[in-house]
Formats: C-alpha cells, sequence, structure tokens
C-alpha cells in the first residue's frame, strides 16, 4: 500500500483558558478584594510578559486541551467526515492540518499540496469589484494568477454574476457574495481539500450545486478531502467513511452509515425526562406565577417521522391564574419555527387554574411530520390571549429518525414537515388510453 | 509525490522559505490591495500623499530653520534639507505604524488561511514605498523651484532607500508580532514615531549634534538613513559621516536579524491570539 496522504500522530492541542473567580457570580464584592485581586492579576500579566507567554484575562487560568492524542491515517482519494458536537475539537484539528495553527504535541505528515477552505470569501475586500477579489481570494487561497486567468471564465459563470464583476462587493447581496466566494474556492486544484462547514450556505439551488461540485472533487478528480458538517446527510452522501470527534480524542471512525447513526443517537437530549426548571428564562417572562418544571416523553426516543408521539408537560403554579394555555414547537437549529402544537388552537377551553401547586398536561400526535433531523424544542405558557406566563426557546435538541412508513428520498434532505394531503392526477386523454390498455 | 509537509511543534522550518517563494504572489496581491483600497472613498485621494509630507516640511522648515535659526547643510535651501529628511523618515514612520497593525488588521486571514505571515507586514511597506515615490515629485518641484541641481550622488539614492527599507522591516516585524500578543503596543507605536521624530535628525542637520556624540547617535539606525538621503539629493553640500553610517548599519542588520528572528518565534501561535 502506499504511503498515506495524510498521517496523523498522537496529536494534542492546549489552549490556556483565563476565568473570572467570585466577581461575575456574586455582583459586587469589597472594594479591597476587587483591588487585591486586579493587583495579582496585573502582576501576573507583567510576569508573562517577562516570560514571552501569552496573556490570559481572568484571575486564573486553566488548560483547555481542544485536542487530546488524536491518531489517523487518510489514503489517497479518500474522502472523509468529521463529524461531532460544537466544540469536539472538529475545528482545531483542521486548522492544524491547515497549518494555521500548530500542534502543542503529536505529528503530522501530508504528501501533497493543501488547501483549506474553513470560511467561505476569506480576506474577500467590500472595497474591491467582483473581479478584483476573485483575484484576491485566490491568491489567498494559494492559487497563482495564471491559474486563476484560466479559471476566471468558469469562477464567473459558476458564481452567475457576469453583470456585475465590476461591482463593489460591499454592493453585492448576500447571495451574490457567497456565490462568488464558493465559486472561487470551488476551483482550487489541491491535492488535499480541507472544507469546514462551508456547504451551509446560499440558497437551495446554490447548495446544490455547490455539493454537486464537492462530489466532482472527491469522486470523478480523485482528490483527497476531509470534510466537517453538521449536516448529516451531506456528510453521509460524500464521504464513505466518518470521524466521530468528542471531547477531543476520536471516539468512533467506520463507516458513514454506521458511525452517523451512532453518533445520532448520542449526540440529542436523550434523557427521557426533559428538566426545565433549571433553565434561563427570556426576560420578558418577569413573573413565577406558572413554571413549566418538565417535558416527560411518554414514546420510546429518538422519534420517529410518522410514527405518534406522545408526552406529558409538567407545570407549577404559585398563585391562581386563569386561562391558562400550554404550546411545544419544533424548530430547526438555526432557529426557525417549523411547528407548533396549542392546546387552545381550534378554540379548547383554557382552563382556570384556581390552587396553587402542581399541574400536568399530555398530548399526543397521531402522525409526526417532522422529516428526520434535528430540532430544537420551544415550550411556552400563555395566560388569556397571549400573556406569556412562561417561555424556553430551544431548550432541549430532540433527534427525529426514519420510521418505518419514511420514504428513502426525504431521509438525506432537510425535507422540514410534510403532511398528507389528496391529490388527483390529471392524465391526458391518450394517456388514460394507454393506462387502461396496461 | 512532489510536496511533502511535516508538522510538528517547535518547527516546520524547512519549507519556511520555499513557502514564502511560492507564495510570493500573495505578497504582490495584498501589496496591490492595500494600494488600491488605500483612498478609496477619498475626494482629493492620492493627493494626501502629497499634502502630508509638504506640510509637515514647511512647518519644521519655519520652526527650525527660522525660529530655533539652526544651519543648514552647506547652502543648501533649508527646506531641502528638511524634505530630504522627511522623505526617509515618513516611509520609515507610516511603515512602522502600518505594519504593526497589519496583523490585527488581517485577523481574518490569519486565523482562516495558512500562509508565511511574514508576507502580511512586509506587503503593507510596499504602500509606505508608494508614497515616498509621489514624495519624490515634491522633492524634483522644490528643486526647481530653488533651481538647485542634483550632483552626482542622487545616482546613489537606491542603495539608501534599500536601507531605509531595511531599517523599516526589522522593527516593524518585532513590533507587528508583539501587537498580536499585547495590543499595548497599538498605544506604544504613534508615541515612540512621535519621539522619534525628533530624535532623529528630520528638522535639522545631524552636523548640528556635538561631534564626540555623533558616532553614539548614529546608533539610531535612522541616522544613517537620513544622513544618506540628504547627501544623495543635496551633492555636495552635505558631508557623510562615514563611521556612523556604519554604525547605523550594523543596527539596522541587528534589528533586521532580531526582527525576523522573533517574528518566527511568535508566527505559529498568531492565529491562537489574535
Amino acid at each position: 500500500m502506499p504511503p498515506p496522504v495524510i498521517s496523523v500522530e498522537h496529536v494534542s492541542k492546549r489552549y490556556l483558558v483565563g476565568h473570572r473567580t467570585e466577581r461575575q457570580i456574586y455582583g459586587h464584592t469589597n472594594l479591597r478584594d476587587a483591588i487585591g485581586r486586579e493587583l495579582r492579576s496585573a502582576a501576573r500579566k507583567v510576569v508573562d510578559v517577562a516570560r514571552g507567554r501569552q496573556v490570559v484575562q481572568g484571575d486564573t487560568v486553566e488548560e483547555f486541551w481542544a485536542l487530546k492524542d488524536i491518531g489517523f491515517e487518510v489514503q489517497e482519494g479518500e474522502v472523509l467526515g468529521i463529524v461531532g458536537r460544537n466544540g469536539a475539537g472538529k475545528s482545531t484539528l483542521l486548522k492544524i492540518l491547515s497549518r494555521i495553527t500548530e500542534p502543542t504535541a503529536g505529528r503530522i505528515v501530508l504528501r501533497g499540496r493543501v488547501a483549506s477552505l474553513l470560511e467561505v470569501g476569506t480576506g474577500f475586500h467590500p472595497e474591491l469589484s467582483g473581479r478584483e477579489n476573485i483575484y484576491l481570494n485566490g491568491a489567498i487561497l494559494g492559487m497563482s494568477r495564471g491559474e486563476i486567468r484560466r479559471k476566471f471564465d468558469e469562477i464567473v459563470a459558476f458564481a452567475e454574476i457576469e453583470r456585475f464583476l465590476d461591482t463593489p462587493v460591499k454592493r453585492y447581496s448576500s447571495g451574490m457574495y457567497v456565490r462568488l466566494a464558493f465559486a472561487v474556492a470551488a476551483h482550487l486544484e489541491p491535492e488535499i481539500l480541507i472544507v469546514d462547514e462551508v456547504l451551509a450556505v446560499g440558497d437551495a439551488e446554490f447548495q446544490k450545486k455547490c455539493l454537486g461540485k464537492m462530489d466532482d472533487v472527491s469522486r470523478r478528480e480523485g482528490r483527497t478531502v476531509l470534510f466537517v458538517s453538521h449536516n448529516m446527510g451531506v456528510v453521509t452522501s460524500l464521504c464513505p467513511t466518518v470521524i466521530w470527534l468528542e471531547h477531543g480524542v476520536i471516539r468512533q471512525r467506520g463507516s458513514a452509515r454506521q458511525v452517523i447513526t451512532e453518533y445520532l443517537a448520542r449526540r440529542t437530549d436523550r434523557e427521557q425526562v426533559i428538566c426545565l426548571s433549571g433553565v434561563p428564562r427570556p426576560q420578558y417572562v418577569e413573573e413565577d406565577r406558572l413554571r413549566l418544571q418538565a417535558i416527560e416523553w411518554l414514546s420510546d426516543l429518538p422519534l420517529r417521522h410518522g410514527e405518534p408521539v406522545r408526552a406529558r408537560i409538567h407545570f407549577k403554579t404559585r398563585v391562581p391564574v386563569s386561562s391558562v394555555a400550554i404550546g411545544i414547537g419544533f424548530s430547526n437549529l438555526e432557529g426557525t419555527r417549523l411547528l407548533t402544537y396549542d392546546t387552545d388552537f381550534q378554540g379548547e377551553i383554557r382552563p382556570d387554574l384556581s390552587k396553587s401547586g402542581e399541574y400536568s398536561v399530555d398530548f399526543c400526535i397521531a402522525s409526526l411530520p417532522l422529516a428526520p433531523d434535528t430540532y430544537a424544542l420551544d415550550i411556552g405558557a400563555r395566560s388569556g390571549h397571549g400573556h406569556a406566563l412562561d417561555y424556553l426557546a430551544a431548550c432541549a435538541q430532540i433527534e427525529v429518525i426514519a420510521g418505518p412508513m419514511t420514504p428513502g428520498f426525504i431521509v438525506l434532505k432537510g425535507a422540514g414537515v410534510r403532511l398528507p394531503c389528496e391529490w388527483n392526477w390529471c392524465f391526458s386523454e391518450q394517456e388514460r388510453k394507454l393506462r387502461l390498455i396496461g | 509525490m512532489s510536496y511533502l509537509v511535516v508538522i510538528e511543534p517547535g518547527q516546520h522550518e524547512r519549507n519556511y522559505w520555499r513557502d514564502l517563494w511560492r507564495y510570493r504572489e500573495l505578497f504582490y496581491v495584498l501589496a496591490w490591495r492595500d494600494l488600491a483600497v488605500r483612498y478609496k472613498q477619498t475626494v482629493i485621494g492620492a493627493a494626501w500623499a502629497l499634502i502630508r509630507p509638504f506640510l509637515t516640511m514647511v512647518i519644521f522648515t519655519v520652526i527650525f530653520g527660522r525660529v530655533a535659526k539652526l544651519p543648514s547643510d552647506g547652502t543648501a535651501p533649508y527646506a531641502l534639507l528638511v524634505f530630504a529628511g522627511m522623505l526617509p523618515w515618513t516611509f520609515f514612520s507610516s511603515g512602522l505604524g502600518d505594519a504593526s497593525n497589519s496583523l490585527i488588521g488581517n485577523a481574518n486571514l490569519i486565523s482562516k488561511v495558512y500562509f508565511p505571515r511574514l508576507i502580511v507586514p512586509t506587503s503593507t511597506l510596499v504602500v509606505a514605498f508608494a508614497d515616498l515615490l509621489i514624495a519624490f515629485a515634491i522633492l524634483a518641484a522644490l528643486m526647481g523651484w530653488y533651481r538647485f541641481a542634483p550632483s552626482w550622488q542622487i545616482l546613489v539614492l537606491p542603495v539608501f532607500i534599500m536601507f531605509a527599507f531595511l531599517a523599516s522591516v526589522g522593527p516593524a516585524l518585532w513590533v507587528a508580532a508583539l501587537n498580536v500578543k499585547y495590543r499595548d503596543f497599538r498605544v506604544v507605536v504613534p508615541f515612540m514615531v512621535q519621539l522619534g521624530l525628533y530624535v532623529s535628525p528630520v528638522g535639522f542637520s545631524s552636523n548640528v549634534v556635538p561631534a564626540h556624540w555623533r558616532l553614539v547617535y548614529s546608533l539610531n539606525p535612522m541616522v544613517g538613513v537620513i544622513d544618506g538621503f540628504r547627501w544623495c539629493i543635496l551633492g555636495g553640500q552635505s558631508h557623510l559621516y562615514l563611521p556612523g553610517l556604519i554604525a547605523s548599519l550594523a543596527v539596522t542588520l541587528f534589528f533586521l536579524w532580531f526582527g525576523i528572528h522573533r517574528f518566527r518565534r511568535t508566527e505559529k501561535s498568531f492565529a491562537d491570539m489574535i
């Protein structure tokens, strides 16, 4: 077997983080303490400067290992996906591989030119025109001028900005900006391409185009690609193998389907009861006449698309509250509400709760219309016609997986809410005859 | 496979200079960007590059020449003496100022893309160099006004422009690297530059410095650069003090080594600290 294109051995990365003790928690402390702390902190900074060390804000310094003893190899032409929660170390790993920052320990050997795409439009200058920015961005990504000139027309065509080539990009719409930025990056020709979550931009049409281009790069041109994304559908379709990072260590490496299934199963709030009492409330919920306590799933987790969902919402009242309505909502991870259920949706009664105490309300969704994906759960209580008694946005992450009736084509694309409705096909006269004969 | 990179903590020295060469186009492009952007959305544009040194020259000529009545070099007009000193000083001070903020100004690049970081501060010096070229136009006009013809020494000027460049690069790299770690240098640099204007012989001839202090005075690298510029531009009217020139050159070379050394030592952690 030829030597691997990327080999990573025992790589670790440490960061120093500063903390501020007490003060922030208790607000006020006495002046003498505050001065003492400031002096100690200043003295430490002076020592740091004298020794040429990094200055860390705060009065205690802690080590934080973003990566701990990572090791893996990537063969030529392999497309490797990297998944993990925020803070798992994915971006740090990519930054080390792109040589933006260096590891604290370990060794990496790269055989081939590396280009990394950690952000779309790095170095774009708003005052410069689209044409000028193509050259600027290309050079930043490591393309030579000749290379850019050769691909210039292709880039412009891909970005669909022919008419605005000589307009400063600060006057571009955000869609045009992103298209141009991706177009430049997509025409890089390195031997190793490192991509971090950059496909989650632009409109759906353009995303599809980007994915197609990524697929070209990896499959047809046979390049080695490292790909980080939170979109499991995209990872599954682009990458045969996947690494799952958790708290800076590799938790699992294997085929995409297998790793992602396990990753999804672990990633979300799998607790059958989600406690809500300690969750911070938004500011406009200032009174505590009614507090949502918990949501208890009566169905098995993870929830399945197309299957019934039953759950119980527990809450507590401190004083009598009249005309209470409870609602539950599912949003996508960008925060857009997709689906809402209210107790008084069709004019059902809003009960008056005349005694303080603990209550609960059950709900049942006959067939969950959410396509397989991760959603944020919002939950709230109102009195009367909309006065917020309690509200919790994105208090839990809920995974919806495919149910037995879920068609395969919606598993990969984030399909949002899918509802049944009545359809009637209209065939032409000729066709109808054919169908009758057939 | 032609290209092999080994990443280990504390050393990827081997490819450094080759990478620097490979990324030379980025150097041109960043310099071009800074130039192209410099005077966008200004009313009088590049004229600023003319007005600033001209006004400073007028003020210095009045204060040092008329009010303090300091002597010029030989028979050279005082305004020319001042302007010949202003040329390299403006280059040095604006170069140092721009370069010290350059890494922070390009933080988005540094935290998202790899390239030899040396490119960023050095490419900003190109902008200062462009201003220097524009300022030569004023010099030519001034010489015409005073009917002062240059002599053969003017041909040596490119050597001293190079000297000015080297004298700026060292401190610029050092300060740029420090600025990433300790933002205090944002305040320190303009202050040092302001002081340096009076410590260096910009508004006066270095001949006014007592002879036995002259060598010590020349430890300021800009003394050698400014004296050199004057010698070239004012021709025979200004005398070159050779030991001082050598002292300035030695200090310049030391700072060049020191600046590159410090910069390379810290550049790998820029992305973590910026």
